[in-house]
């Protein structure tokens, strides 16, 4: 018998779900529309970041050929040719294959052109070669030619030129004649790649006696890597494919884990909005629940009817979000590129690389969500009383009872110690922590934090009507309002410090820019140099006040890292004024030679100042005092200053590639600006600082586009929140306006009343919202960026974006709230008092 | 192989060349003459020869060096500028592998890793080399990922120089000719490394030099070429030219016998004629790799068959860049030597 009413009780409960979703298969299809946003949003950003780390290293190994391993020079200046006999005959290595890389232009189609001994290249990196021969009659006389140039076919289509053509390429700020001989079948498909004989790259393009790399072939692999530490010297370092990777990994890897971590907090909130929208179903039902549990239901089967709930909206969800994520990945590439906007990888399209693990894990994180959202309202309901809940469909919660604060407490303090943590492997891993803690801290407080901001309106009298039952229904089940707010809190905390955190970024950075961009006029030689005799006559230009050239080169100080940018130019006194925002600076003892190093530097490599350290400039590693940090948003990779006469000194190397150029008080900058363009060679472009500075904003904003796009979709999803939670609870509630009317209000004073409360949830939720996620905006600010970008910023209040928030979050919920009741005391009020069941 | 060098020799046709013209009445000079002569457009040191295993078999082995003036340099002050380029191939037949073993080598001269020394034989390629030691022997030093091979060579007969007294005409014009000496009846040393394994070797060789910079006429298609170490102290060598689309362009030789006294071969003395042929899988050639050799003497005509210790002695570096030709070791009646099959895949231009 016992056994029968089991089965009968099951089978009433699947009619119940059924007819649940039969009746209202929109607020289903809302919740799984939920999952599948947070799904594809964390799935397009993975995606296109695996994409764009594929291309990048594609890009690397296209540039490289198919070396073993490489002795690359750690300047553009490279290093002695003479080093290469000892490298290709040292122990363990086969063949060395010596190459001249420079940037090159043609026009405005720009290529990577390398200088290449074709029967080396041939025996080492066969992808570098041009059009092969595979007989007599085929090998062409332009193997050895010093005009005969090979491109690749992303290079052919660059520089817009066929086979045959004769072309002005410009490098090193030489510009020659080549004949395009031939392609190079074996580049990477987007390469920008072109090749010429090496003696006739040293020769033609001023770079006699020098090399920037050896590939190399190796036989015994351990052997070579003992043997060419000693035989290499300082301008040059060992870079093998994996240190490549590393390097390209460490160039973005931040900023694509702060991606993923806005991704994810989609899908988070994706989860609050399937919690808030199962407790109310679930809430709705109570009593059906309960009819079930009298029939004979054990407990565990409510828990796992719901659950089957959540796991169906799940499963569409998420299969939905990986389709989506799919389709919004290729598009996004198509818009943005690789990086997103972020600047990272130059060159080369990414193409979308489907990534099996990556959907099964935001697969499973999507059916999760959707599950704790379906299983905890669920556990809930199953701890009613049958009895009770039959009668009465309300807040579980008796409303005298106090508000639980501890766990929030509790959580928040959590939160704010994780904070202390340093960064783990370079990425701010306690960071996101810190903040999931304090974000389920703010939530988990909601309750306490209603009940505490309503209470000066418990005793008062209030004239409207409306207002007042609004507030006590508020007031009176607060369990319902913190449903309602949950959602709403979470996105709007996470939108709210993102926006403050990238307001504080802006703001940062263009009074950063008005500080360092103190002169008046900069030149810069797009390819090549400013030799000495360029510079006399820059300084010669009528009506300058002062001009100061600086040399800008990559500096590769460790062989897995990406370089740093050595800097010298002018320094007066021992200060880094007037360019260098100083951040923290030592005196400079007698004799030593003084480098500044930008915030990001100090950081990666732990220069601070007063240390010594070693720097490979000029052939043999010299010592340097740290005598400043200087604040730097411009290159994250780092940055040193050293004086002019140091670096001239130790590498002989006069060639400068940027002028600062100060004008006298009251002289006219556009006369001066049409002086220098007469004397200046082609390829030096000049430029204003208020043009830098748009220039730099422009770029910041691009590298934050997808951020923006990633913030307005979590604010859509907010308000998509509280439409659906606030129409969710009205709809529950016709047996209570019907109630309301029969007691003498007017639809028009429900409504009303209705307004009033969602207006006052959305308000309550903006103010708790925006509360938390200035908090959260504060760890990112001070934790999740000097963690993983290595800059510190002061925090600016993003204050239109608050009241813009705060206003639509009220204005929507009150709005919603109103619709609903509209349709909710539609109805006949006596029909509704009545439906029972 | 001497087709090697069409690779680097063609890149030299741009320039226009004022290389060297081979010419009549020379006079060799030794050692000078075992050094480069770097005006050349192409030069070669050329050994092929038989060694004796430890177990009594027979290993044909060939070692080449090759220098090419490409004249691609100009007036370029760049220690990289390709003033010479050095080719080096080795191969090995053993009938007990059943093919050739090849490995080859290439480098622009320069930086100490390639180059050949005037003056005497001094060819260095990437550790690989071919050099005369002070005591008058030659040595070579060439490995592979198969084999390696260390042999000195000790001369046992006068050099002997090919056509009028070293100048050898290749077409119907007189500068289509090179400079060129044989040295037959090497005796040979050394060891051959395979599969970490050392095998001591002892042989008889025969080294070609020749120089040259205007080797093959246009409408040349390939070469048949052979060099016979006779039992009897006699040496025999003997090529022909073959025309594009077929017919004979030029041929010639010489014949020593032990006592030094030389027949030198003209174009009509000399007649070569497929006894057999061998197609090759990996390129589609078909290679004449048994052939019967008549050269007409003062005491009549004498033949020669040639016949293959095994015939897939195809040498296919087309791996490496580099052409394909059939270099294999031959035995002949009372005697031994090397037969070169060029141009059977597709005509050469040197």
């Amino acid at each position: 018998m016992a056994e029968a009413g089991l089965l009968r009780s099951r089978l009433a409960l699947a009619w119940l779900v059924l007819g649940e979703w039969r009746w209202h298969p929109g607020r289903f299809a809302a919740t799984a529309v939920a999952i599948a946003v947070g799904v594809a949003l964390g799935f397009a950003v993975h995606l296109v970041n695996g994409s764009a780390l594929a291309s990048f290293e594609q890009a690397v190994t296209g540039v490289n050929g198919v070396a073993d391993l490489q002795v690359r020079a750690r300047t553009p200046l490279g290093f002695d040719e003479r080093r290469y006999p000892r490298i290709a005959t040292a122990p363990g290595v086969t063949d060395a294959s010596p190459v001249i890389s420079l940037s090159a232009r043609v026009g405005s189609g720009r290529f990577t052109l390398l200088g290449l001994d074709v029967i080396r290249a041939a025996a080492v990196t066969p992808s570098l070669i041009g059009t092969r021969p595979t007989g007599p009659d085929a090998r062409s006389d332009a193997v050895f030619a010093d005009d005969a140039l090979f491109l690749s076919r992303a290079a052919l289509t660059a520089t817009r030129t066929r086979v045959g053509d004769r072309l002005p390429v410009t490098a090193n700020g030489r510009t020659v004649s080549l004949r395009v001989a031939g392609t190079l079948p074996g580049a990477a498909a987007g390469q920008a790649l072109g090749t010429i004989d090496i003696a006739a790259a040293q020769w033609r393009f001023g770079r006699l006696g020098r090399i920037d790399r050896l590939d190399l072939k190796l036989a015994d692999r351990s052997a070579a890597e003992r043997a060419l530490p000693a035989l290499i010297g300082a301008d040059a370092t060992i870079v093998s494919d994996d240190s490549q990777a590393r390097q390209g990994d460490a160039l973005s890897r931040a900023y694509r884990v702060n991606l993923d971590m806005l991704a994810l907090v989609a899908l988070l909130t994706g989860g609050f909005l399937v919690f808030s929208a199962q407790t109310l179903s679930v809430t709705r039902r109570l009593r059906a629940f309960a009819l079930v549990r009298t029939l004979g239901l054990p407990r565990s089967g409510i828990v796992a009817a719901v659950a089957l709930e959540g796991i169906i909206i799940g499963l569409v969800g998420a299969t939905l979000g990986l389709i989506a994520g799919y389709a919004m990945a290729s598009a996004a590439l198509r818009l943005f590129g690789g990086d997103l906007g972020g600047g990272y990888f130059g060159g080369g399209t990414a193409r979308v690389v489907f990534q099996p693990v990556a959907a099964a894990t935001f697969f499973a994180l999507g059916l999760a969500a959707a599950l704790l959202g379906s299983i905890l309202p669920a556990r809930a309901a199953a701890r009613a009383a049958p009895a009770a809940a039959l009668k009465n469909a309300g807040d579980v919660l008796d409303p005298r009872a106090p508000v639980p604060w501890r766990p929030a407490l509790v959580l928040l303090l959590a939160g704010g110690g994780t904070a202390l943590l340093p960064a783990v492997g370079g990425l701010p891993v306690f960071g996101f922590v810190s903040m999931a803690l304090l974000l389920a801290g703010g939530v988990a407080g909601v309750p306490w934090l209603v009940r505490w901001l309503l209470w000066p309106w418990r005793e008062r009298e209030i004239a409207s009507v409306p207002r007042l039952l609004a507030i006590r229904h508020v007031q009176g089940a607060p369990g319902q309002a913190a449903i309602a707010l949950c959602g709403i809190v979470a996105s709007t905390a996470l939108m709210i410090a993102m926006a403050t955190m990238v307001t504080s970024f802006r703001g940062a950075v263009d009074s950063w820019l008005g500080q360092v961009l103190s002169a008046d006029l900069y030149l810069r030689a797009e390819s090549g140099d400013l030799d000495p005799a360029t510079q006399r006559r820059i300084a010669a230009i009528p009506g300058i006040g002062r001009v100061a050239f600086s040399r800008q080169l990559p500096l590769t100080v460790a062989p897995d890292r990406p370089p740093v940018t050595l800097i010298a130019r002018p320094v007066r006194g021992d200060a880094g004024y007037p360019l260098l925002v100083l951040l923290d600076r030592a005196a400079v003892p007698a004799g030593a030679t003084p480098v500044w190093v930008s915030e990001p530097a100090a950081r990666l490599y732990g220069w601070s100042p007063g240390r010594t350290l070693r720097l490979p400039i000029g052939g043999r590693p010299a010592r340097f005092f740290v005598a400043g940090v200087w604040r730097d948003y411009a290159r994250q990779q780092g940055a040193l200053v050293i004086r002019d006469g140091d670096y001239v000194r130790l590498t002989d190397d006069r060639g400068r590639d940027e002028a600062a150029i100060t004008l006298p008080p009251h002289a006219d900058i556009a006369t001066v600006r049409r002086a220098a363009a007469a004397v200046l060679p082609a390829g030096v472009s000049i430029a204003e600082p208020a043009a830098l500075r748009r220039f730099a904003l422009q770029l910041f904003d691009r590298s934050f586009k997808i951020t923006y796009v990633l913030e307005a979709v979590a604010i859509l999803v907010g308000l998509a929140g509280v439409a659906a939670t606030m129409s969710a609870q009205t709809i529950a509630r016709s047996k209570e306006f019907g109630m309301l009317r029969h007691l003498g209000l007017t639809r028009g004073q429900v409504t009303a009343m209705l307004a009033s409360e969602g207006a006052l949830l959305g308000l309550i939720g903006a103010v708790a919202g925006v509360a938390l996620g200035a908090l959260l905006g504060q760890v990112l600010i001070h934790v999740v960026n000097p963690q993983s970008f290595n800059w510190t910023m002061t925090t600016l209040w993003p204050v239109g974006t608050i009241a813009g928030v705060t206003a639509a979050l009220t204005g929507a919920a009150a709005l919603t709230a109103m619709l609903a009741g509209r349709r909710a005391t539609a109805g006949d009020a006596v029909a509704a008092v009545r439906e029972d069941w | 192989m001497r087709a090697l060098l069409a690779l680097a020799a063609a890149a030299g046709l741009a320039a226009p060349a004022p290389y060297p013209v081979v010419r009549p009445g020379i006079r060799l000079s030794f050692p000078a003459d075992h050094g480069a002569h770097p005006a050349f457009r192409t030069e070669w040191w050329y050994v092929t020869g038989w060694l004796k295993g430890e177990d009594g078999r027979d290993i044909g082995f060939q070692i080449t060096f090759f220098r090419v003036n490409p004249h691609a340099a100009g007036d370029n002050p760049s220690r990289f500028a390709a003033r010479q380029v050095i080719f080096a191939h080795a191969a090995l037949s053993d009938s007990r592998v059943g093919h050739i073993l090849h490995a080859e080598r290439a480098a622009r001269a320069g930086f100490g890793l390639a180059g050949a020394a005037t003056g005497d034989a001094d060819v260095r390629l990437n550790g690989w080399t071919f050099r005369r030691l002070a005591d008058g022997r030659f040595a070579s030093r060439v490995g592979g990922r198969d084999f390696a091979l260390d042999l000195t060579f000790r001369p046992t007969q006068p050099p002997l120089p090919q056509g009028q007294d070293g100048y050898s005409r290749k077409g119907p014009k007189p500068e289509q000719a090179s400079y060129y000496y044989s040295m037959p009846h090497l005796a040979v040393t050394g060891a051959v490394v395979r599969a970490g394994r050392t095998e001591r070797l002892r042989g008889e060789a025969w080294l070609d030099r020749e120089w040259s910079s205007d080797y093959l006429a246009s409408d040349a298609a390939g070469w048949d070429w052979t060099g016979l170490n006779l039992d009897d102290g006699g040496a025999l060598m003997a090529f022909r030219i073959r025309r594009k689309g077929g017919g004979i362009l030029w041929a010639g030789g010489s014949y020593r016998r032990a006592d030094g006294r030389t027949t030198r071969l003209s174009p009509a003395d000399v007649a070569f004629s497929p006894t057999a042929t061998w197609r090759s899988a990996r390129t589609g050639a078909r290679y004449p790799v048994a052939q019967m050799l008549r050269i007409r003497l003062p005491g009549g005509i004498r033949a020669f068959p040639l016949r293959p210790v095994f015939p897939d002695q195809e040498v296919d570096a087309r791996a490496a860049g580099q052409p394909v030709y059939w270099e294999g070791a031959v035995r002949t009646d009372g005697g031994r030597g090397y037969l070169e099959l060029t141009g059977y895949t597709t005509p050469l231009t040197m």
